[in-house]
């Protein structure tokens, strides 16, 4: 594999974000040597992984980063306005909260705003749609933006009527003079002589936004601008984008994870009427004015396809391989010595490969024009997907041109343009545009995976039964909550990378919720060491006033104290806690056990979550229940099987995620923090409901939980 | 082989010359640029491809176009009458019930079908139905409750 890297800055180490690495495909469509040498020529040679690493940290630094006022709002001479950002939607509500943000700036009402999304060829690059970053960022960077605007045309007015700036007033998008009588507008100043020079200027950075206890539209409910298209059917997803000619694509896929292609007979399918074939090295595809005719082409050259496999471990032995080739080993309990004659609790934990399994698999649509290139596709990151495809193609990102419509789901699983790539590359041989779709096979075996881990927790507790010594320590999955919110006389937390034997990658809160599921099922272990109640336990422990406050809350609308009192051997109850991205969150579920038909059905959950002050109550709450009922799958039922190199459980006939039937009853509770500043959300709700479920089966059961999904042990 | 098939689209007479085994999905994106319904599975899992065939709420990526000659197909884009919306529609604008959306208009036709097989369906039997889609953004809650007003306020009279 070539190592190149156009256009990427050298990588700022301190800026790298852990969080939301995610392994490229490294596809080289350079197509000649010549262009290699001529794009390289000035450029960086750096290590592999590294450009993907600079290319999110460059982004990072860059977020927010309208380059002037112009380039953040554009006002029309008709009066429309319309708000530029690379953030996308895919679910999310990044649309809705952008547009409020810039109408509470503004002073306008909410539907005059139209948000304009990651189109690269127009928007700023504020960073990709990861880590929960739209909220803490991006709202504010729009926010100063539109209130720049506002400032704008109230000294425009102030100008044209020659009076002082304090004299005029801003109400419902319009300036009035003192008397009330004279008014102008957003579109009078767009058709003012200065307005271009004017929307040049820099968003100054001291701008002073409107006061929380002011605000008008942040903080009240707002319905997504684009519901309408949705139920009716109208709405472009990147799979639906249509261009005039376009054809259909399809990729050979190799039959095992780094099986490589030995031979293949291309002449079947070019014997095809309209169809084009194309091969560069490992990467062969075919297009075909309709899918189905892609299908046939594809099939008869797969099957002359000769390939050579390398053997793989299998989902079998993961655990095993994972602890076998952590980094340096894994590192041993450094109180071991200490602790001996005490009271100490011991656990290892296994949490499996899942996918994202967005409902709308990896689309793209690629039209070429020269060397130039647009691709519409669904990806959280349009900017990292522009990159991806200069280095590709060795040519400039200025070439390329992303664009984002809103799209069927990511859940962090959507970071990479591997997709994107292909259609590009598909596009380049056919001189058509092409539209690719993948399966739900594909999907589910080549996009990456949320990591799997091992987690190994050995505590100690102290004559009082408070915890003496802490050791925690994650194989593989990450870093994300591995260290532990709760006090105790020593802390010994660490991650340690281990080989992956699938490709991974980011995931709703990543690593937390393989660190919070080990943690808050091992807390409960240690609090029936101590003979405590699992709430007072964790109290006991626990510093954080906003921790605290969670789990009271959760604890008190759930109404733990007595429910864990009860005495139905086919009930149980389990609770969890945790923060990840600054905000935080307590669930208390209720399980009921079927013993004959060796089921879990979840009953119950009541969640209480605050991630500071409130943007978009309606679709916060949409966020909540969406995480709590996501997180069941993984906690009861999802998780990815391979073997020899193959995912043998590809469909969602085999691998089931949540239906209709899954939904317990949900009791939600939203703690408003207007005193706060507003954070993400669309991560952390899930971060607590594997615990809360293996705690609650345990208590049922009486049998410790070590592993998801959870499951009944036969008796 | 291409055939000549004939069907009723969204309540016009259409004849697509076509290789009668693609998916009736696929006919519907490609050649009728009907993309309001979404491949999801390909194997009827999802229930994203639902279409109306006969009034019968159907998974349209695992029906063959061959199988749909003379029958009658709404899709979502055929529910709304000009700027009126289905009363099922208007249920589910009315409650934001979707995240991503893409589940949604397979949601709609699978609960028009439910109501068109048995007008004076309960809720309960929409809702064993809909175990069938998948959404997986979860927005089941708000899901429920758009079918619920769908259901008790104005899917009946309209089904």
């Amino acid at each position: 594999m070539k190592t190149i890297s156009p256009e990427i800055p050298q990588p700022d180490l301190e800026e790298i974000d852990y969080d939301e690495l995610v392994e490229r495909v490294d596809y080289d469509f350079g197509l000649s040597r010549r262009s290699f040498v001529k794009v390289l020529g000035a450029g960086l040679l750096l290590a592999v992984t590294l450009p993907a690493i600079a290319q999110e940290s460059g982004q990072r630094s860059r977020a927010g980063g309208a380059k002037n006022l112009g380039a953040r709002i554009h006002l029309g001479k008709d009066g429309s306005i319309t708000v530029l950002t690379g953030k996308v939607e895919g679910g999310q509500g990044a649309r809705t909260e952008l547009s409020q943000a810039a109408a509470e700036e503004l002073d306008v009402a909410l539907n005059t705003v139209t948000m304009l999304m990651a189109d690269t060829g127009t928007v700023p690059d504020d960073g990709g749609t990861f880590g929960s970053a739209t909220t803490p960022r991006t709202v504010p960077a729009v926010r100063h933006g539109a209130a720049a605007a506002r400032n704008l045309l109230l000294e425009f007015a102030a100008q044209q009527w020659k009076v002082e700036r304090s004299a005029v007033q801003m109400r419902d998008g319009k300036v009035f003079d003192a008397t009330g009588k004279r008014s102008l507008t957003y579109a009078d100043l767009a058709n003012s002589d200065e307005a271009a020079k004017l929307l040049e200027q820099a968003i100054p950075s001291d701008v002073a936004l409107t006061a929380v206890a002011e605000l008008k539209v942040l903080g009240i409910p707002a319905l997504r601008p684009n519901a309408r298209d949705i139920v009716v059917g109208a709405h472009k997803y990147p799979s639906d984008i249509a261009r005039p000619g376009m054809l259909y694509g399809k990729i050979l896929r190799a039959p095992s994870f780094g099986a490589k292609l030995i031979s293949i007979d291309l002449a079947p399918a070019k014997a095809m009427k309209d169809v084009v074939v194309v091969q560069d090295d490992q990467f062969v595809g075919v297009t075909a004015p309709n899918s189905s005719l892609a299908e046939t082409a594809l099939q008869k050259i797969s099957d002359t396809a000769k390939w050579e496999t390398k053997p793989q471990p299998s989902s079998k032995e993961l655990f095993d391989y994972l602890v076998q080739n952590a980094e340096g080993g894994v590192p041993k309990n450094p109180y071991a010595d200490e602790i001996a004659g005490a009271k100490v609790v011991r656990g290892t934990y296994h949490v499996p490969y899942i996918q994202h399994a967005p409902l709308e698999p990896r689309a793209s649509v690629a039209e070429w024009n020269d060397d130039k290139l647009t691709v519409w596709t669904g990806s959280q990151n349009p900017f990292g997907v522009r990159s991806e495809l200069a280095r590709a193609f060795h040519l400039p990102p200025e070439n390329m041109r992303v664009v984002i419509p809103d799209f069927g789901g990511g859940f962090g699983g959507k970071h990479t343009g591997e997709c994107a790539l292909e259609a590009a590359r598909l596009a380049k041989a056919a001189g058509k545009p092409v539209s690719l779709r993948w399966t739900r096979e594909e999907e589910f075996t080549w996009a990456y995976f949320r990591p799997a881990g091992v987690i190994e927790a050995e505590a100690s507790l102290d004559a009082q039964g408070k915890i003496a010594t802490w050791y925690f320590i994650n194989i593989n999955s990450g870093a994300q909550a591995v260290e532990s919110p709760y006090t105790a006389g020593k802390k010994n937390c660490h991650y340690v990378a281990s080989k992956p034997p699938l490709r991974h990658g980011s995931y709703r809160a990543l690593a937390s919720t393989a660190n919070n599921f080990a943690r808050e099922v091992f807390m409960d272990e240690v609090a029936a060491a101590a003979g405590a109640d699992p709430l007072e336990f964790r109290l006991a422990h626990l510093e954080n006033p906003r921790l605290r406050a969670v789990l009271e809350k959760a604890a008190k609308e759930f109404d733990w104290s007595t429910r864990v009192k009860n005495k139905d051997p086919n009930l149980g109850v389990g609770l969890a806690c945790g923060m990840e991205k600054g905000s935080f969150v307590a669930a208390c579920a209720e399980v009921a056990i079927d013993r004959k038909e060796n089921t879990i059905k979840v009953t119950r959950v009541c969640q209480a979550f605050e991630c500071g002050k409130i943007l978009n109550p309606a679709n916060l709450l949409a966020q909540v229940q969406g995480g709590i009922v996501m997180g069941l799958g993984a906690a009861l039922r999802e998780e990815m099987q391979f073997e020899n190199g193959e995912i043998t459980n590809a469909s969602f006939r085999k691998y089931r995620v949540p239906r209709f039937d899954d939904l317990p009853e949900l009791d939600v509770h939203l703690l408003d923090r207007p005193d706060l500043p507003s954070v993400g959300a669309g991560e952390t709700p899930i971060i607590v409901i594997a615990p809360a479920v293996a705690n609650a089966v345990r208590r049922a059961t009486g049998k410790s939980v070590n592993a998801l999904p959870v499951r009944l042990l036969e008796a | 082989m291409d055939t000549k098939i004939s069907f009723t689209l969204n309540g016009k007479a259409r004849t697509v010359t076509t290789d009668a085994d693609r998916s009736l999905l696929e006919v519907l994106r490609e050649d009728f640029q009907l993309t309001g319904t979404k491949f999801g599975c390909g194997e009827g899992q999802c229930r994203a491809c639902s279409v109306l065939i006969d009034g019968v709420s159907t998974p349209s990526c695992i029906t063959s176009v061959g199988d749909v000659a003379k029958a009658v197909i709404v899709t979502i884009e055929g529910l709304a009458s000009g700027d009126q919306l289905h009363p099922v529609q208007a249920a589910f604008l009315a409650e934001g019930a979707f995240q991503c959306g893409y589940c949604t208009a397979g949601m709609i036709v699978g609960v028009v079908g439910a109501l068109k097989q048995k007008p004076a369906a309960s809720e309960a039997d929409v809702m064993a139905q809909m175990q069938k889609h998948i959404c997986r953004c979860c927005s089941y809650a708000k899901y429920k409750t758009a079918i619920h007003r769908a259901v008790t306020q104005n899917g009946k009279a309209h089904a």
